[in-house]
């Protein structure tokens, strides 16, 4: 039998991956259209007509703005915090071998094997022991915890790739230690923290489940969401949210595939 | 600069210098300075608050006072076992069980097409095609859902145009995964879940393929056998540690939530549901610490197995 | 002579591993000095313990006079060509050569002007501008070579430098490298498993084999008077004789190119078969059991495969070795 019969796919397989990747992508194109429909007492298909009147009225929402900023606050916070824990447990595990290598590389996992509900409610009641009132920074607890991965997969797998000769001809040619990271291993590592932290950033903006458990009074843009999904009330106003959120979350990924393409993978499986 | 004519001593000298020489004599005070932040972070307050959650599922609540009893018991986890909590139990495992096994053959055929047939530029655009949905927002998925499970919406819509409403009418007429409308049954309930979790298992059975030589299936046909039995043979085998490993996200994830079925589904509570009323309006923490404990044995047990089977090497 | 390196019962383990076992050795001022031996003999690890990447298990190193044990790399004035040249890939060619210098605090002209001079020195001036992924493997061998250089080390170190690039070029450098070192005096520990580039770049070689070295001494004794059946099989292609063939109640080594055909009085032998190798012919002979090879001017006449023939050797040819087994 000749081998020529495997390089074109059969059709039963290409309809089949065709029909997946149509199942995994309609739904979030249907958010588009939905954001300019005419119709704001139901999910009307197809829409009545198409208006761009909600993008105004949303831009002119207070709660949506403070809910953004909020989200975008808490972010950001733990993305930096995310960057420095999960760079240093990156560095300790790639230029080392200790005991206990292997478990921390679960521990660092942990908080995004476990369901979200599980740390949630872990977090709150810790929270509650501890007489610690709700704020923006015990949600930046929980978010900066399962954030911690998706820098230490990134770093992790760009020092794997960076030579380890590199290091050793810095010092070699007269660099110490600290002269080594500034020069060498930073450089080298930039575009992987910066992909990192921008898959982080999309990690924390996104998160609900355990930010129900730790936010209190507060309410970041998923929280807004969530409230609007089990009791709606503006639904067009949710419809343009759901829009952004979708374009927010998607620019910083489209940029950290660009900045680790050659090589490594993005890392971690989010959520 | 002259050349200088002791061999040693070269570098910095100052503070920098310094701490760079015990660093580099003692790796370890480095390792240990490189350590110390993320474990104090994981290790004290996220395992601490895990441990604190674990131990209070050995209190129980006062059932006339609704006061919390601190003296250590095994009577919340006996109050798990009365039919109304095992109920919700077996719902959610029966259910991660059914999205596990749909996610399996839905992530297949694309798994196979991105790790066999494309290249380049398609390679590429496969990933990202896998990607994006992965990374895009679990709530704006769950209410892209909402909106086309409406009953205004647009599955109900295209039904109607291809005139197939007495076949939907019949589906939700049968007991258990019917319902009023596909919106309030488990039947999408488990569209959702399927929806939402599938990238996290494409991703690993792509990886899982993506090491299958493409000799070992030109040999299988070299050797006489067909697309069929070198699929059932060949490749399904190789391509099963990364079922396995895409299936503990899709388990998991399933075991653990508690927004899709609060959005889409019966009114029939799942294990998330039950933790969060719990530890909420009931204010009974005991009982939902011990619910959370039901998907950690259950994942613990699954982990175990899967590691027998191979499936980490995958990940 | 001064001594630049010197190792006194110098070990290093790895876990149960003797990468170094109990290794004496004295490298003297300016000298080309070959680390021979095959993968895993322990001349890489003796290379990197010079350099202070690696800390002897048990014994002394000094470097010209120095004790080095617990000096780090970066506080040694000695450099390193790696094998894999690592040059660093987000910097320019000026600035990968300018690094040590960088590190060192010389102001930016300076150091850029010498950066030059040493890019010069190896004959690639005006390449200062490019990244190490625009240069051909050729090239790259020499910008690590003059990033090593500019610091003016006292001691240079080279990890099997030539491994990466092809034949002619590998030649072509091997020239090249014996004279910058001829030029600039310093001393050059060069590692290597090619037993021809030792032979012909090093004035002292020391071959290595399982952490210890068997034989030190210069090319022409390494190839002429093996000390040890390992040293005649990995340097060079002596036929190594049992004592029963020699007579001699010790191991032997002889030379192809001492055996030479003679009409009568010597020993029988058949011709098994020949290889030609350019200028010379090998001749593969069975010698009652014994398998020899002579090497023959291919212009010269000689006998077809299969036929008997007659060999000999001049007694002072015959070496015999050490290790007697």
């Amino acid at each position: 039998m000749r081998s020529d019969r495997q390089h074109r796919a059969p059709l039963g397989l290409k309809i089949a991956a065709a029909a997946g990747l149509l199942f995994l992508h309609l739904p979030i194109l249907l958010i588009f259209v939905y954001a300019f429909t005419t119709e704001d007492k139901s999910y009307q298909w197809p829409p009545p007509g198409y208006t761009m009147k909600w993008l105004g009225i949303t831009w002119q929402r207070p709660d949506v703005w403070e809910s953004l900023g909020l989200s975008v606050r808490v972010a950001a916070i733990s993305t930096a915090i995310a960057v420095v824990l999960g760079t240093l447990c990156a560095a300790a595990v790639s230029r080392w071998k200790f005991f206990g290598r292997e478990t921390i590389s679960l521990l660092v996992i942990l908080p995004i094997a476990l369901p979200g509900i599980i740390t949630g409610i872990a977090l709150r009641s810790a929270f509650n022991l501890a007489d610690i009132p709700f704020s923006t920074w015990t949600i930046v607890l929980g978010h900066a915890t399962f954030c911690i991965v998706v820098v230490y997969n990134n770093a992790v797998a760009r020092f794997r790739r960076t030579s380890a000769s590199l290091i050793e001809a810095s010092m070699d040619l007269g660099a110490d230690g600290f002269q080594t990271f500034r020069y060498i291993v930073l450089p080298n590592l930039a575009t992987a923290l910066l992909a990192g932290g921008m898959l982080a950033f999309a990690l924390s903006f996104d998160e609900v489940i355990v930010t129900t458990f730790t936010a209190g009074q507060q309410a970041t843009l998923p929280i807004w969401m969530l409230e609007e999904l089990v009791r709606p009330r503006q639904r067009p106003v949710t419809n343009v949210v759901a829009m952004v959120v979708v374009l927010v979350t998607f620019l910083p990924i489209l940029a950290a595939y660009y900045l680790t393409r050659d090589g490594d993978q993005i890392g971690g499986h989010g959520k | 600069m002259t050349a200088r004519t002791a061999v040693i001593g070269a570098g910095r000298a100052g503070i920098a210098g310094r701490l760079s020489d015990i660093f580099w004599r003692n790796p370890r005070i480095m390792l240990a300075l490189l350590l110390a932040p993320p474990l104090l972070w994981l290790g004290v307050i996220y395992l601490g608050s895990l441990f604190a959650l674990l131990i209070q599922s050995f209190f129980s609540i006062d059932e006339f006072s609704g006061l919390i009893n601190h003296e250590p018991t095994l009577k919340t986890y006996r109050e798990l076992l009365v039919p109304a909590n095992l109920d919700i139990i077996i719902r959610t495992v029966s259910m991660a069980a059914m999205v596990t096994v749909g996610a399996a053959i839905v992530a297949f055929p694309i798994a196979y097409y991105a790790a066999r047939y494309a290249t380049g530029r398609w390679k590429a655009l496969f990933y990202l095609g896998i990607m994006l949905p992965l990374w895009s927002s679990y709530l704006v998925k769950v209410y892209a859902w909402k909106l086309i499970l409406a009953k205004e919406g647009i599955f109900n819509w295209l039904i109607g145009k291809l005139h197939l409403t007495w076949l939907l009418e019949a589906y939700l007429q049968m007991p258990l995964i019917g319902g009023n409308s596909l919106s309030v049954s488990y039947t999408g309930t488990f569209l959702v879940f399927l929806y939402v979790w599938l990238p996290f298992m494409i991703l690993p059975v792509q990886a899982a393929l993506e090491r299958v030589p493409g000799t070992l299936i030109e040999a299988s046909y070299d050797l006489g056998a067909s697309p069929r039995q070198t699929l059932r043979n060949v490749i399904l085998p190789l391509a099963l540690p990364g079922i396995i490993a895409g299936s503990i996200f899709t388990f998991s994830l399933t075991l653990g939530d508690y927004i899709i079925p609060q959005i889409i589904g019966s009114s029939r509570l799942f294990i998330g549901q039950a933790v969060y009323a719990h530890q909420g309006t009931a204010g009974n923490i005991p009982l939902a610490a011990a619910f959370t404990v039901v998907p950690v044995v259950i994942m613990g047990f699954y982990l175990w197995t899967a590691k027998r089977m191979g499936a980490f090497d995958a990940l | 002579m001064t001594i630049a390196v010197s190792f006194t019962a110098v070990s290093r383990h790895f876990g149960s591993v003797k990468a170094v076992d109990r290794v004496d050795l004295e490298i003297g001022e300016g000298e080309f000095f070959a680390m021979l031996g095959p993968s895993g003999s322990g001349k890489t690890t003796c290379l990197r313990l010079i350099a202070g990447f690696e800390q002897p298990t048990a014994g002394h190193i000094e470097i010209f006079g120095e004790t080095v044990e617990g000096v780090p790399p970066y506080r040694r004035n000695v450099n390193t060509v790696f094998q894999d040249y690592a040059l660093f890939p987000h910097l320019t060619i000026v600035d990968n050569v300018a690094y040590g210098l960088m590190v060192r605090g010389i102001a930016k002209a300076e150091r850029y002007r010498m950066a030059e001079e040493a890019l010069a020195l190896v004959e690639l001036p005006g390449f200062g501008n490019r990244r190490p992924s625009q240069l051909s493997g050729g090239q790259r061998q020499r910008v690590a070579l003059a990033r090593a250089l500019v610091n003016k080390p006292k001691v240079l170190l080279l990890d099997e430098p030539l491994g990466a690039l092809d034949l002619k070029l590998r030649e072509q450098m091997q020239e090249e490298i014996k004279s910058l070192q001829k030029a600039l005096g310093i001393t050059f520990v060069f590692v290597t498993h090619d037993q021809g580039e030792a032979l012909s770049m090093a004035d002292r070689i020391a071959v290595f084999n399982q952490g210890r070295i068997m034989q030190v001494g210069s090319p022409e004794e390494i190839y002429r008077q093996p000390s040890s059946r390992f040293v005649a099989d990995f340097v060079g292609a002596s036929n190594v004789l049992p004592p029963d063939f020699t007579g001699a109640g010790r191991w032997a080594s002889l030379r192809p190119e001492a055996i030479r055909f003679t009409k009568s009085g010597g020993r029988p032998a058949r011709v098994v078969s020949h290889s030609f190798l350019g200028g010379q012919t090998r001749v593969a002979l069975d010698a009652g059991g014994q398998r020899l090879h002579m090497l023959l001017p291919s212009a010269d006449s000689r006998p077809d495969d299969g036929s008997d023939v007659q060999i000999a050797w001049s007694d002072g040819d015959l070496h015999l070795m050490d290790d007697g087994k």
